[in-house]
């Protein structure tokens, strides 16, 4: 990697995610025939909340604000892991798959500490959900991830998506549908996203995701939300590059074709989130058994 | 005498055997101490910290050099006793070692005999004895040894579990883990004759390609799996566990779950190591059966109430863990494939150390909280961080740890293990593929189950508000505790951060169990070590960043959001029973919850309760049943004992007339 490649790769994660939420609040506005908010409208959002004063609930401890710092922390790191186009990736080893899924591990394990820190009924129900979910989310992704790791033999992500990606859905196309599918419902789950969750309800006893972070505010709150756009960012690159059976030589070119496909997948999640409705809470575990299901399905068809 | 098999003196056997006898006789020393029992403590703990730190030199230059052994001729019917220490031994040692002496510091504390006059000593007597025996099993290399020291060592078990007797609960804990201790014996007596019978000799040698049948070969496998297995709590025969490390004085369930049960694994491994040639479906049975040991321990950690029954449950998930480990290890070494087996292995061996100290860690921890406000109940615990706030810091250090996240020691073993589940899985084709294919999301969600498992602990003992048992009697726990403790959480930190500085030793530990030449591991440890440290300084970077902001900004403390109603209260808040309620519900078809709700009936219903356990699918579903019925069919056979002269002639002659018939028809 040469130094701009360097810049690049450390920029785009850290500047683009936001406008993803912008695109997903665009589509949804758009497809409900509203005008909606600017596209940038979560930067400002994230400027807002830096300048705004902090409430915090008297039952709670240091934990409360290492919940939003080691979210954020996480998710760039593991933003940090997935190969932007043809550049590569910052950290890329061996392996390096297991550390992407267990440093959000980390970053959920603190967030959901941080909800328990207030003592809160309704922080539980939505860290209680939010370990369940991710628990049957983890086995579906890691599925979609075993197709690429036997079809590439290799069992890093450089190598896995790298030049030879046209090559693998060349001989696997079926089983990499499949995960592309797989990954797909666990990015919508493990973003909070619908039909898993409603990012725009304003009723606690149904959310997720916005319940667990119901009593931070400003700072701390802005770094919540960076860190979930971040993610969703992460996400999104690795779902892009599993699902599109091309390769693009160039740096820049590279990465401007993976930002591209980032944007499609915020339209895509903005069309799924105006023609769903959230599931049930009793029927989202079925729907990400399914999921992992799809990517076994994947990895049986690979048995020769 | 013993005689050093080589030029050199056995200087690491030596080292590893008196640190064994200063740990032994670290009770029987406090016996003879008669000036106050605070003194007697004091010289338990210091004997137990001596051996150890005699011992963990041993096992250190025994790492460093490849160790050695020692030849006692004692013209003993069996033939000579042979004792040695390699760097399989002595990776196993360290562990022992460290535990040892962090559990003995705690005990000053934990479990003085001024506050115990009656089971204190008892207590320091069988503690030292069981950690030595311990040592002894590693040392053995002779066959009645290895018998000798695991003897010793779980016999010696059973009186430190037991040390609060008066209680029934712990007296049928204690007899339980006996029955179990003694099937265990059985089996690893009949494993050893079947060793004597295939090689000659009660000396652990290896047995040679092909000397023995296939068949025999099995039941090697079998009688070990089934002996060793039943000390580390392989479901289905980890029952005897959760009743076991309940019932224990904590810092014995510490020793028991930390280290006590990997010498099962020991055994496992060592018996692995001694045939060259196993077939694939070792591996493959041992990847399955740790599939399910790791998903059904979490599974049922989770539903848990008793904090530590629920860390119980965790030890059958880890060791579950250990042993996907030793099964990807066997089917790739059974296949060739040398670098993947010692990859795979090289994880289940640090698994079994990093377990041994964040385990030893939370039970420690666990510990201070039962101390300080004599409950065990997760439902009753809340917001005890205020109270006790490097116990909580600690406990955090050590669920982080146990949940395999980066940045500490979990991760590096549970990532080894991974690579060495997705090497096999390249490398392998048709049913190996497939195994190792579903056990790694297996581990995935294993890992999912176990952060949401201790999630809820963390959250439901220490953060929150107080719930109705929070009462902390006097701070903080003492220096003698938190000592220990610190020391476990630095080392889990230091092994998470600069995993590289144990890749030689594991590299020799899997060189000796496998039987090849010893190679560099084939693992990023560079890249583990980049990843934790990043985490770790971005972490505080931000946190300093955030705290300059809030300094600036205006902060306001208010009451927890509650949708706008003005008094909520602790009782309010989620208790650890309906966090962990869904998973519960998800794997309701292995754990089969019992539940008891109240019905409601009328316009307004009087108070009512919910209840809802969780008990042992073996034990209770199964053994307990069955011992039932074997006990209510042998009593109809006491109709037979009548008690009566009259009857007893009656049988008499029958027997004789059965007899007479018999061999009168024979002829």
């Amino acid at each position: 990697m040469t130094a701009s490649d360097v810049v690049l790769a450390i920029a785009i994660p850290l500047l683009f995610p936001p406008l993803m939420l912008g695109v997903v609040t665009r589509t949804k506005a758009r497809l409900a025939g509203r005008r909606g908010p600017p596209l940038l409208q979560p930067y400002y959002d994230l400027l807002r909340l830096l300048r705004k004063g902090v409430v915090r609930s008297r039952t709670t401890s240091w934990v409360f604000l290492a919940g939003p710092v080691v979210g954020l922390v996480t998710a760039c790191l593991a933003a940090a892991i997935v190969p932007l186009g043809a550049n590569g990736a910052l950290l890329s080893f061996p392996g390096d798959l297991i550390a992407f899924a267990y440093l959000l591990g980390l970053g959920r394990f603190f967030t959901i500490a941080a909800a328990l820190d207030t003592g809160s009924a309704f922080e539980g129900m939505g860290a209680s959900r939010e370990a369940a979910f991710s628990c049957l989310a983890e086995p579906a992704a890691f599925f979609a991830l075993l197709v690429l790791v036997k079809l590439s033999g290799a069992y890093s992500l450089g190598s896995m998506l790298g030049p030879d990606l046209p090559d693998l859905w060349a001989r696997g196309a079926p089983s990499l549908g499949l995960a592309s599918v797989s990954l797909f419902v666990v990015l919508l789950a493990e973003n909070s996203r619908m039909p898993f969750d409603d990012p725009t309800t304003h009723l606690e006893l149904t959310m997720i995701h916005e319940v667990m972070v119901l009593d931070h505010s400003g700072p701390p709150f802005a770094l919540i939300l960076y860190g979930s756009a971040i993610k969703l960012f992460a996400y999104g690159l690795l779902l892009a590059r599993v699902a599109t059976p091309f390769h693009v030589e160039g740096a820049a070119l590279g990465a401007g074709v993976a930002l591209c496909e980032l944007l499609g997948i915020a339209v895509l999640i903005g069309v799924v989130e105006s023609v769903m409705a959230r599931l049930r809470l009793l029927r989202v575990p079925s729907l990400l058994v399914g999921a992992s299901l799809l990517g076994a399905f994947g990895v049986l068809l690979l048995v020769g | 005498m013993g005689v050093a098999e080589s030029e050199q003196p056995a200087v690491t056997t030596w080292l590893a055997l008196i640190g064994a006898t200063l740990i032994a006789a670290s009770g029987l020393l406090a016996l003879c101490v008669r000036r106050g029992p605070q003194l007697a403590d004091r010289a338990a703990a210091a004997s137990l910290a001596a051996g150890a730190v005699t011992a963990l030199a041993g096992s250190v230059l025994a790492l460093w050099n490849g160790g050695d052994s020692l030849l006692f001729e004692a013209g003993f019917p069996g033939g000579d006793l042979r004792l040695g220490l390699d760097a399989l031994s002595a990776l196993f040692l360290l562990p022992v070692a460290v535990l040892t002496a962090a559990c003995g510091t705690y005990a000053l504390a934990y479990f003085p005999a001024a506050a115990h006059p009656r089971e204190a000593a008892r207590l320091r007597v069988s503690f030292g004895l069981s950690s030595g025996g311990m040592i002894l099993v590693l040392l053995a290399r002779h066959s009645l040894v290895f018998l000798a020291g695991w003897e010793i060592m779980a016999i010696a078990a059973f009186f430190a579990v037991t040390a609060d007797d008066r209680d029934a609960e712990v007296r049928d804990a204690g007899f339980l883990y006996l029955v179990s201790t003694r099937a265990s014996t059985l089996c690893l007596v009949a494993l050893f004759a079947l060793h004597r019978v295939a090689t000659g000799s009660f000396d652990l040698v290896p047995i040679g390609a092909g000397a023995v049948p296939p068949a025999i070969q099995s039941a090697l496998f079998v009688l070990a799996l089934t002996g060793f297995g039943l000390k580390a709590g392989l479901v289905p025969l980890h029952y005897w566990l959760p009743p076991a490390h309940a019932a224990a004085p904590t810092h014995v369930s510490a020793l028991l779950s930390g280290v006590l049960i990997k010498v099962g694994i020991y055994g496992i491994v060592r018996v692995v190591s001694l045939v060259p040639d196993t077939p694939p479906w070792w591996g493959e049975s041992l990847l399955v059966i740790g599939v399910v040991s790791a998903v059904l321990g979490v599974a049922f950690a989770l539903a848990q109430h008793d904090v530590k029954r629920l860390l119980a449950y965790h030890s059958v998930e880890n060791i579950g863990i250990i042993a996907i480990g030793l099964g990807a290890a066997l089917i790739a070494r059974a296949a060739g494939h040398w670098q993947t087996a010692a990859l795979a292995l090289a994880g289940s061996l640090l698994h079994v150390a990093n377990h041994a100290l964040f385990k030893g860690l939370l039970f420690l921890g666990a510990g201070a909280v039962v101390q300080r406000t004599g409950t065990r109940s997760l439902d009753a615990l809340g917001g005890i961080a205020n109270a006790m706030p490097v116990t909580a810091l600690l406990f955090l250090v050590g669920a982080v740890s146990i949940v395999g996240l980066p940045p500490l020691n979990g991760f590096v073993s549970e990532f080894l293990v991974y690579s060495g589940l997705l090497r096999v899985a390249i490398a392998a084709d048709g049913g190996p593929w497939l195994l190792a294919a579903l056990a790694a999301p297996a581990l995935a969600l294993v890992g999912g189950l176990a952060l949401a498992c201790f999630a809820k602990v963390v959250g439901s003992v220490f953060l929150g508000a107080p719930r109705h048992a929070s009462r902390v009697e006097g701070g903080d726990a003492p220096g003698p505790m938190l000592a220990p403790m610190a020391g476990l959480a630095a080392t889990c930190a230091a092994i998470g951060i600069a995993p590289f500085a144990l890749a030689p030793a594991l590299a020799a530990a899997c060189a000796v169990a496998l039987g090849r030449p010893e190679a560099p591991l084939a693992a990023p440890f560079g890249a583990i070590s980049l990843v934790a440290l990043a985490t770790l300084a971005l972490c505080a970077l931000l946190a300093l960043a955030l705290r300059a902001r809030l300094r600036r900004a205006p902060l306001a403390a208010g009451l927890t959001w509650d949708c706008g109603y003005a008094a909520p209260s602790a009782r309010m808040q989620y208790s650890a029973s309906s966090f962990a309620e869904p998973l519960v519900r998800a794997f309701s078809f292995a754990l089969l919850p019992r539940t008891r709700a109240p019905r409601l009936a009328a316009v307004f219903p009087g108070s009512g309760a919910f209840h809802s356990e969780v008990v042992d699918a073996v034990l209770d579903r199964l053994l307990v049943p069955a011992a039932r019925a074997f006990a209510d069919a042998a009593g109809r056979l006491r109709a037979l004992q009548r008690g009566s002269v009259h009857a007893y002639l009656l049988y008499v002659w029958l027997a004789l007339f059965a007899l007479l018939a018999v061999t009168g028809m024979s002829r």
